[in-house]
Formats: C-alpha cells, structure tokens, sequence
C-alpha cells in the first residue's frame, strides 16, 4: 500500500448488506458508470469491475455489513473493501483457486466457487488482504494506471 | 455477426429486449460459474448458461454481453426479465442442452474452425 495518506481523493464509498442477493452487483455497476464517467480507460475498468463484484459478492455471502471505496490518485486507483463478518481463518487457503466454504444456497447460484479473492488478486497490482475472525476483513488492491488514464 | 441472426438460425426463443437484437456478437462464452464468467468473458460475448436467477444479469451487465442464452428450455425467473430488461440485455432461451448449443454456436461463430 502506499505510504502516503490517500482519504483525499475518495471518489465514492458504498454500502454492502450481507445475504442481500438481490442487488449483487449493484455497487460494481456504480463504480464501473462512475469511472467511465471520469474517462477511465476501458482496459482498468475491466479489472476494477471483476475486483468490485467479487469483494461485494464476498461481503453479501460471508458478512454482515461492508463498505466498498474507491479513490482515484493521479497515477492509480485504490479499491477497498471492508466488512464485519465472520473473518477468514486461514487467509493462504482462502486465496487458494476453488477453496471457498460457501453453502450450498450460495453455491446453487453460481457463486462460492472459489474463485473470488483469487481473481481480485489476479486483476490487482498489489494485493493486501487481512483478517480477523468474529470481527472482518479488509482487502486492498491497486490498479496502476500506467498512462491509461 | 449480428444476434439476430444468431436467435434465428439456433431457433432461440426471446424473452425481453427485442429491440436489441441489432447487435453484433463478438464470441461466446459457456458457464455457470458467475466468477468463471467474470474472469474470462468479454465484452460483445454471447453468454451460455443453465442459471435463471438474477444476478446473471448483473454479471451480462458488468461485462457487456450480447446476450444470455438460458440452456434446456430453462425459464427466467421474473426479476431476471425485469431486471435484463432494465439493463437492455437480451435473454434467449435455447431448447438445447448446454453442450448442443455451444456446438452450434461456435460452428456458426467461426465455420472455418470446423
């Protein structure tokens, strides 16, 4: 993460409600028409659009309440996604490709397949994730813009 | 080549937005994982899946499909057509399994692979 204090260029922050199924994808959808509205380059929003689904559909399968941030700095994007939750145990296992502990009402939509922190990690340039349990998790990423501005 | 074309020639049934027809289809992509789908589709694809619920749209939506194709005559739920509606997503509905449709599709996407 970046060693100076970034709140300054908050661009927006969104309520995530646990188990609220109904509007999964809601918040992705506002930061993504937010960011082509700032002219973001198309290929960053691809990235930032997977990283927000995936930690808003975190928050609504495994927490109880969440915000999801973005800030635009001039030579990248923050994306944070906190919430109040369960917590991970083991943060390595999470992060591993098709480990997931979702139930099978999560699974039966398509969802808990695993894949979700593995792709915000993948779509990131740097990837911060931590943990507590019966308290939350954060997770941090940041999209370099490098001129795609 | 245009969805229009794509609906007739796999004898798709059309559940909402009509009007969108008149696009362009850039590829397809098979999935009922929605994370899969996020990952690895792209924008203009035509999406294949056994999922009804909702959230599906907001997936098209997010990576800017075509369209859906909702496999095995599955029917959409109705807050899936309201909401595809909303975001002006197509959604068709194929009579085929999975597999059949994403055989013709791709036959009819790149005749040239075989």
């Amino acid at each position: 993460m970046p060693r100076y204090e970034y709140s300054r260029y908050l661009q927006g922050r969104y309520e995530v409600h646990g188990r609220d199924f109904v509007d999964a994808g809601l918040v992705s959808s506002q930061i993504k028409k937010s960011l082509k509205d700032k002219g973001i380059h198309e290929d960053i929003i691809r990235r930032i659009a997977i990283i927000a689904f995936e930690a808003e559909v975190n928050i609504i399968s495994y927490a109880t309440f969440g915000t999801i941030s973005y800030y635009l700095l001039p030579d990248s994007i923050v994306f944070e996604a906190i919430d109040e939750g369960q917590g991970i145990d083991d943060i390595e296992q999470a992060l591993e490709e098709g480990f997931s502990t979702a139930d099978d009402s999560i699974r039966e939509m398509g969802f808990g397949a695993g894949m979700g922190l593995s792709n915000i990690k993948k779509s990131s340039d740097v990837f911060e994730i931590t943990s507590e349990i019966g308290r939350g998790t954060c997770v941090k990423s940041i999209i370099m813009l490098n001129g795609k501005e | 080549m245009m969805l229009e074309t794509v609906s007739e020639r796999l004898s798709l049934k059309c559940k909402c937005c009509w009007e969108n027809l008149k696009r362009e289809v850039t590829g397809g992509y098979a999935g009922d994982l929605l994370s899969d789908v996020m990952a690895n589709s792209s924008a203009g694809n035509i999406w294949v899946t056994r999922q009804v619920h909702q959230n599906i749209v907001a997936v098209a939506a997010l990576k800017e499909h075509a369209a859906i194709v909702i496999v095995q005559g599955a029917t959409p739920e109705k807050e899936t057509l309201d909401k595809a509606t909303k975001e002006g997503i197509p959604i068709l509905v194929a009579d085929m399994g999975e597999f059949e449709v994403v055989g013709r599709l791709h036959r009819l996407l790149y005749p040239d692979q075989g």
